[in-house]
C-alpha cells in the first residue's frame, strides 16, 4: 500500500487540523498532555486515515482493526482524531476535563466511542495489545492490532514482559510504535533513565525494530507496509519525534508535557503551526 | 448452572484437592465453552490449570514468570471475545499483578476469571512471601469484581461453574490442596452471594469462609456437646457482594457474631461483615478472628491456623469469650470513651 504524493498532501492537511484541535481542546479544558499528543500526530493520522480498517458509525464492529494507545496520556490527541473521524461530534470535546464529562485526560473505553482500551497507567497497553493479537489469531480473524507506546513508558518492566510474550508467540498481526520524543516528565529520557541502545533492545527482545522519522508520512508508510508483510513476528516502529511538534514554543520542552493555554497562547500556538488553516 | 452434568461424589472430593478439581472442572467447561482460554505464569502444574492446557493446548498460554503481563494479556483476550481463566498464587494475583487486575480487567469490566490458588496461609512452609493474607482486602475494593472463597473442593467446583454465569470479572480464592472436605455433596444449592447455613443455631453465629468453615462447623458441634450452646455457622463463600440478609438475620436471631478467616483482620471477611452490622444500627457483640495485623509465621498450614486462633480450638475460645460479653446491658460508657 505505497503512499502517493497526493495522499501525503492530504495527510499533511489533516495532521495540521489535528494539531489545531489539540490546541483548542487544551484551551477549553484548562490543561492537557499536549507535548506528547503533538509528537504522535503523524502516527495517528496515517493510521486512522490510511491504514485502520474501522467503521466510525459502528464502533464495536467485530472485524475492525484494534488500536491501543498505551501512552494513555495522549488521550487529547486520540480524542481529537476520533472526533474528526466521526465517532462523536467534535463539540463534545468542549467538555474535556469538565466534571461529569465523558472525556478526561486518559480516555475510558466505556465512555468514549472508538476507544478500544482504557489506558493511562503506563506499561499496560502493550500487554492488552498482545492479548488482542493472540485472540485474533485464535479466533482466526484477520484484523490487526496497533499499539502506540511512549518512550518514557518503556522504563516500565511490564513493557518488556509484554515484548517478550509478543515475540514468543510470534504475533505478526501486531504492530507496535514507540513515540521516541526523548522526553518524559522530569526531562530527557537519557538523563532520567537511559533507554539507549533502544532499537537494539527491541531487536534483542525478538521484535523487528524499524527506526524511522516519526513525522515523515512516507517513512511511516514504508515501515507499516513492511510490518504488514513481515511474518516472522511482531514489528515495532521506533518513531523519532519532537515533543510539542509544530508549536515552536513547545518543541522539545519537557515543561510542555502537560500544560494549559489561555486565549492568547492558543492564537500564538496556532500561528506557530504554519501552513494553510 | 452452565456446566450442568459436572458432578463430584464424596469419593472424588476425598481424593482430589481444590486445585485438582478446579483443573478438571475447567476441562469440562472448556468442552462446552470454546471461548475459554487458560493463562499461566509458569505455575501450570502448581495451579492445575495445566490440566486444561494438556487437553486444549491451542487455548492455553504460558507467560513465564510475568504476572503483570499475564493479567494485561488476559484483558486483551477478553476484549477479543474470549473468556480467560487466569491462574496464579493469590499473593501474586492480588499484589504483583494488582494494578493490572484493577485497571485492565475490573475498570474495563472484562469477562476474566481469576483463580487465585494457595490463598491465605495454605502454602504454610513456603513462608510469608507466598502467603496471601491481604488479598481479600485488596481485591474487595475493586469495583465490578465478584470475590469468592470456596470452603472445599466441592464448593470450588460449584464456584468455578457458577462464575460462568457472570459476564464480568470474578476472583476465586482457593487453597493449596489437601483441604479437608466440608460438604458431602456438591448439590446443596450453591449460589453466588448467598451464604450457606452449615450448622443451625440461635445463641451465636460464626461466619467463616474458605479453610476456616470446616473448623467452625467442628467448633459448633463441640460447643453444642460441651457447652450446650446453639451455634449458627454461616459459610460466607462470597465476600463480595456479601449476603447482607444472612448477616442481619444472624444479628437479629443471635445477637452475637464471630467472623473467622485465614486473612488479616483488616479488610477481609470480618470487615465486610462489620460494615453491614455497623450500617444497620443494630447492637451486637462482635469479634473478628483472623490473622492479627502482623506478618505470618512459617509452618504447616494447620499449625499456622492454630497459631492465629482460626482453627477449631481458636474458634471455641473466641465464641466462649463473646458469649461472656454482655453488650445489651452496657449503658455505662464512662470507661469506653
Amino acid at each position: 500500500m505505497a503512499i502517493t504524493d497526493q495522499e501525503i498532501q492530504e495527510l499533511t492537511k489533516i495532521a495540521r487540523k489535528v494539531r489545531e484541535d489539540i490546541i483548542d481542546v487544551t484551551g477549553w479544558s484548562g490543561g492537557t498532555h499536549i507535548g506528547g499528543s503533538l509528537s504522535m500526530v503523524e502516527m495517528l493520522t496515517i493510521l486512522y486515515w490510511k491504514y485502520l480498517s474501522i467503521q466510525p458509525h459502528n464502533p464495536h464492529w467485530e472485524d475492525r482493526d484494534r488500536f491501543v494507545l498505551s501512552k494513555g496520556h495522549g488521550g487529547v490527541g486520540h480524542a481529537v482524531v476520533l472526533a474528526l473521524k466521526g465517532y462523536f461530534p467534535p463539540e463534545e470535546l468542549r467538555d474535556f476535563n469538565k466534571s461529569g464529562s465523558a472525556f478526561g485526560m486518559h480516555l475510558d473505553c466505556n465512555k468514549v466511542a472508538g476507544v478500544d482500551c482504557s489506558t493511562g497507567s503506563m506499561g499496560h497497553g502493550l500487554s492488552m495489545a498482545v492479548g488482542l493479537a493472540l485472540g485474533a489469531r485464535l479466533l482466526k480473524k484477520s484484523w490487526r492490532t496497533y499499539c502506540v507506546m511512549g518512550d518514557g513508558e518503556c522504563d516500565e518492566g511490564s513493557i518488556w514482559e509484554a515484548a517478550m510474550s509478543g515475540a514468543h508467540y510470534k504475533l505478526d498481526n501486531l504492530v507496535g510504535f514507540v513515540d521516541r520524543n526523548g522526553l518524559s516528565i522530569d526531562g530527557p529520557t537519557e538523563k532520567v533513565m537511559g533507554l539507549e541502545p533502544f532499537v537494539d533492545k527491541w531487536t534483542a527482545f525478538g521484535w523487528k525494530a524499524l527506526p524511522v522519522d516519526g513525522h515523515d508520512f512516507k517513512a511511516l508508510a514504508e515501515a507499516i507496509d513492511f510490518a504488514h508483510e513481515y511474518k516472522d513476528g511482531p514489528v515495532v516502529i521506533v518513531a523519532k519525534t519532537v515533543k510539542g511538534k509544530g508549536v515552536d514554543f513547545m518543541e522539545d520542552k519537557a515543561g510542555w508535557h502537560y500544560g494549559g493555554l489561555n486565549a492568547e497562547l492558543v492564537e500564538k500556538a496556532k500561528r506557530g503551526l504554519g501552513g494553510v488553516a | 448452572m452452565s456446566a450442568g452434568g459436572v458432578t463430584w461424589n464424596v469419593y472424588d472430593a476425598d481424593k482430589l484437592t481444590q486445585r485438582e478439581i478446579y483443573g478438571l472442572v475447567l476441562c469440562e467447561l472448556g468442552e462446552r465453552h470454546p471461548k475459554i482460554v487458560g493463562l499461566s505464569a509458569d505455575l501450570a502444574q502448581s495451579t492445575k490449570i495445566g490440566t486444561f492446557g494438556e487437553k486444549f493446548p491451542d487455548r492455553f498460554f504460558n507467560f513465564g514468570i510475568a504476572e503483570q503481563n499475564m493479567f494485561g494479556v488476559g484483558a486483551g483476550l477478553a476484549k477479543a471475545g474470549l473468556i480467560p481463566f487466569i491462574s496464579t498464587f493469590s499473593a501474586f494475583a492480588s499484589m504483583r499483578a494488582c494494578e493490572f487486575l484493577r485497571t485492565d480487567i475490573c475498570y474495563q469490566n472484562l469477562n476474566c476469571k481469576i483463580i487465585a490458588t494457595h490463598g491465605g496461609t495454605s502454602f504454610g512452609p513456603a513462608g510469608t512471601t507466598h502467603h496471601a493474607t491481604e488479598d481479600l482486602s485488596i481485591v474487595r475494593a475493586f469495583a465490578n469484581l465478584t470475590v469468592i472463597v470456596p470452603a472445599d473442593a466441592l464448593e470450588t467446583s460449584n464456584a468455578v461453574k457458577a462464575c460462568m454465569d457472570i459476564t464480568g470479572p470474578v476472583y476465586i480464592r482457593i487453597g493449596r490442596g489437601f483441604e479437608p472436605r466440608v460438604y458431602d455433596t456438591d448439590d446443596y444449592g450453591f449460589e453466588i452471594g448467598k451464604a450457606v447455613e452449615m450448622h443451625p443455631g440461635n445463641d451465636v453465629t460464626v461466619i467463616a469462609c474458605g479453610a476456616t468453615v470446616l473448623h467452625a462447623v467442628q467448633a459448633a458441634r463441640i460447643l453444642k456437646e460441651d457447652d450446650g450452646l446453639s451455634v449458627r455457622v454461616l459459610n460466607m463463600h462470597t465476600i463480595k457482594p456479601i449476603d447482607k440478609e444472612a448477616i442481619l438475620r444472624a444479628v437479629e436471631d443471635t445477637r452475637r457474631i464471630v467472623t473467622v478467616e485465614d486473612h488479616n483482620v483488616i479488610g477481609g471477611l470480618g470487615t465486610a461483615v462489620a460494615d453491614v452490622i455497623a450500617e444497620s444500627g443494630k447492637g451486637c457483640a462482635f469479634y473478628k478472628s483472623g490473622i492479627p495485623d502482623e506478618f505470618t509465621i512459617i509452618g504447616y498450614p494447620e499449625d499456622i491456623l492454630h497459631h492465629n486462633k482460626v482453627d477449631t480450638d481458636g474458634i471455641l475460645e473466641k465464641v466462649r469469650e463473646v458469649m461472656g460479653r454482655d453488650f445489651e446491658a452496657e449503658e455505662d460508657w464512662e470507661d469506653e470513651v
